[in-house]
């Protein structure tokens, strides 16, 4: 058979490759600057864009989608045109994709800070954004199936089946979670409300954690761990139980996020069931990886790329033993909300994609510029540095969520609150703040290291832009070889795979949430829930544009420990006008939802201007710019008609005579402040504010009296 | 637009999750099956595509 020449396209892993470096960095600097934050709330500066609530976001985001996104890329374009035999589809497409990657980057980059956000947890970039990030992936997917179609090598490979789950499942998610209206060019409200936002909204969080940061590293890790050992992976068998095992179970395991929330118990009960399912494929997957090296031991002694490798799949295996543990009813109710989660996402995020980028990393540059690696030395103190800056992090934040969990939960014997200021158990852990800092701050010099060294090795070598291959066309018809099964011929149609993923990974999203969204008792309508007034909608925005949902949850579970110390717990039927819903992951400050008439509008006021007034010791960042800055009163009209196109039942015409309810009820609370010696004009950002706060949970206070 | 209160209750709910499950555990039985009874031959070649490369 004739064999066609043709060229592998280095120039674009290159791009992708140099992409995750800087913006790894750029994540990792972001993200050590917001845990010195919470040692130092000094290093919040006073000014709106560098608080933690905006710089949160910014280092989630950068991380995953800049990160881990680009390292995706890299990893992909490089493997997928070899697995393949194939150049990439277009050139054109792939240049089109790395820029206009870096250009939703660089936006996010420009408007997190800017307060410009969704509010819903890695998912908070804008509608503009979102469209491009739709049109980016459509990109991604066409030059990824232009290549799979003109392949010349007959099978998909293992790896290939995970590109295309996540390919399909990716846009899926993002698509069905970032329903929103929008109320002007970078504001938007979600489709969604309530107890439904947050179901669809755990279902994307806990799939993008899936599909964004596990199957396609599964794929490189089928890829990039036989060719640095040179050998074939373990078990293919067991490769594809572990491809249909883990796209099919993911998918229903996102409830587990929301255990002993408002949601209705047997969406609770099917996200535990499918998340202790769960653990057999990933440890089949983490098996089969490490197996891999079945004797070759020795040479994880001896190659860099390897050593980072193994430490990955082991990071992934603790994870996701972790993860189905975390989703059980009775340790949820202990870790959820505190550093404990953190510590669990670092352990994946620093040790499974950080170490295995890297050791992707090591493999590839020395190969692209054909020399060796610049230093082994290097190298080995990059590996170093990183396992220790894991187990620095990783423990303090294990330790804080488990001390600080305790605390909370501690009576006396007289059956008070041991620790009824929740101050008092965040000052106790404040070393193990300090520790985790100094973990991540360990982790980030060694990837500085590995860009010096990375680079050194560039400099060296000479970059072959195209590499030439040669392999023989794929025979137009294909001829059988006597009988066959069915997942043979799956593996040879790629289009017809992808529709099977689909159909696999529809299942689980489909079960979960018909039944939330159609059946009416499922959230049982409270009568007295009323939609927000004007100004506590514009409040209610303010505290979605600082982001204190990064800190403060709005979600009371029926524990005894938290009725006492928050007040009674949180309803269904409380949210179905929160669009969206904002009931948090993580106390790094006291639940909010029964905050409402809990102190006068003068603490807040007092409290927003410097917490420490109140609190002394307090790390919560200081907000003088609410005090001065105007509210934007120009969009509420706009607001409350988004609001009724969603179904919040204000009076027809409302929208009109919205701001004249505004101000009136502004006056009212500039007036209160003012019995207490504040003088503030009623038009202020933080009037709306403390509206807000003070109807948080009221609705069904007021009832009880 | 409104997304919420479209029926008063599904019959059987239940029945849904169990639905689920079977039709992943028939899957998966299929699966086992499969990769039991497949080829050796066939299986080496394909685990072998990353390697013949380069």
């Amino acid at each position: 058979m004739e064999l066609e020449r043709f060229s592998y396209d280095n120039g674009i892993v290159r791009k992708f490759a140099y992409a995750s470096v800087i913006f790894g960095i750029v994540g990792m600097l972001a993200g050590l600057y917001i845990a010195l934050q919470l040692v130092f709330p000094v290093l919040n500066l006073g000014i709106s864009f560098t608080t933690f609530g905006r710089l949160r976001p910014l280092h989630t985001n950068a991380v995953i989608f800049a990160f881990v996104g680009n390292g995706i890329f890299m990893g992909v374009y490089y493997s997928l045109q070899r697995l393949c035999k194939a150049r990439m589809f277009s050139d054109f497409l792939s240049n089109l994709h790395f820029w206009a990657w870096q250009l939703i980057i660089v936006s996010a980059a420009i408007t997190l800070p800017l307060g410009i956000t969704t509010g819903k947890e890695y998912a908070e970039l804008e509608w503009p954004i979102d469209i491009a990030i739709t049109l980016v992936w459509v990109v991604f997917g066409v030059n990824m199936f232009g290549t799979i179609l003109t392949r010349r090598e007959r099978h998909l490979y293992v790896a290939v089946w995970f590109y295309i789950a996540t390919f399909v499942t990716v846009a899926v998610l993002h698509i069905v979670n970032s329903f929103e209206i929008p109320v002007s060019l970078f504001k938007s409200y979600s489709w969604y409300a309530g107890v439904q936002d947050a179901l669809v909204q755990w279902w994307y969080g806990h799939n993008a954690v899936a599909f964004f940061l596990t199957t396609p590293y599964l794929g490189l890790m089928y890829y990039f761990i036989p060719k640095a050992a040179n050998r074939p992976v373990y078990s293919y068998r067991l490769s594809i139980i572990h491809f249909w095992a883990l796209i099919f179970l993911y998918i229903w395991a996102g409830p587990h996020h929301l255990l002993y929330t408002a949601l209705p118990d047997w969406a609770q009960s099917l996200g535990v069931v499918f998340s202790v399912m769960l653990i057999a494929p990933s440890w089949g997957g983490m098996i089969n990886g490490l197996l891999t090296l079945r004797g070759a031991w020795d040479k994880v002694r001896e190659d860099v790329t390897l050593k980072f490798m193994v430490v990955a799949v082991t990071a992934y295996g603790m994870a996701t033993f972790e993860g189905p543990m975390l989703s059980l009813k009775n340790v949820n109710a202990i870790a959820h909300f505190t550093d404990w989660i953190i510590a669990h996402v670092h352990v994946g995020a620093l040790g499974w994609n950080g170490f295995l980028t890297f050791g992707i990393l090591y493999y590839l540059i020395p190969k692209m510029f054909r020399t060796e690696l610049y230093s082994k030395k290097m190298a080995n103190w990059h590996f170093w540095l990183g396992t220790l800056g894991i187990i620095f992090y990783a423990i303090p934040m294990y330790w804080a969520g488990f001390m600080q969990s305790l605390m909370w939960k501690e009576f006396t014997q007289e059956g008070l609150l041991k620790y009824p200021n929740f101050l008092e158990t965040v000052t106790q852990i404040m070393p193990m703040y300090a520790a985790r800092s100094l973990g991540g701050a360990l982790y980030l010099v060694g990837v500085f290291i590995m860009t010096y060294n990375l680079i050194k090795t560039a400099a060296q070598g000479s970059f072959l832009e195209n590499e030439p291959a040669e392999a023989a066309a794929l025979p137009a018809v294909y001829v059988e070889h006597g009988t066959e099964h069915w997942h043979r011929w799956i593996e040879r149609k790629p289009i017809q795979f992808l529709v099977l993923s689909l159909i696999m990974i529809l299942i689980g999203g489909l079960f979960e949430m018909i039944p939330t969204f159609l059946v009416k008792s499922n959230i049982p309508t409270i009568a007295s829930v009323k939609p927000y007034t004007p100004l506590e909608l514009q409040g209610r925005d303010i505290y979605i544009r600082e982001g204190c949902y990064t800190c403060h949850s709005q979600m009371i579970r029926p524990f005894r420990s938290e009725t006492a110390r928050y007040g009674e717990y949180s309803k269904a039927g409380e949210f179905v006008y929160d669009h969206p819903f904002q009931w948090g992951s993580k106390r790094t400050g006291p639940d909010l939802h029964r905050i409402g008439g809990k102190y006068p509008d003068s603490w807040h006021y007092n409290h927003m201007l410097d917490p420490t007034t109140i609190s002394p010791g307090s790390i919560m960042p200081t907000y003088p710019w609410l005090l001065d800055n105007d509210l934007d009163t120009a969009s509420t009209s706009g607001k409350i008609r988004a609001m009724q196109t969603l179904g919040v039942p204000y009076p027809v015409g409302f929208d009109a005579k919205a701001n004249q309810a505004l101000m009136h009820q502004a006056d009212s609370i500039a007036g209160n402040l003012k019995k207490d010696g504040i003088a503030t004009a009623s038009n202020k950002e933080i009037v709306a504010l403390i509206a807000y706060l003070q109807r948080i949970g009221t609705d069904i206070k007021g009832n009880k009296k | 637009m409104k997304f919420i209160n479209y029926l008063s209750n599904i019959a059987g709910i239940e029945i849904y999750p169990m639905i689920s499950l079977f039709i992943f555990f028939i899957f998966f039985l299929g699966l086992l099956l499969f990769v039991f009874k497949a080829d050796k031959d066939y299986l080496k070649k394909l685990e072998n595509i990353p390697l013949e490369t380069e």
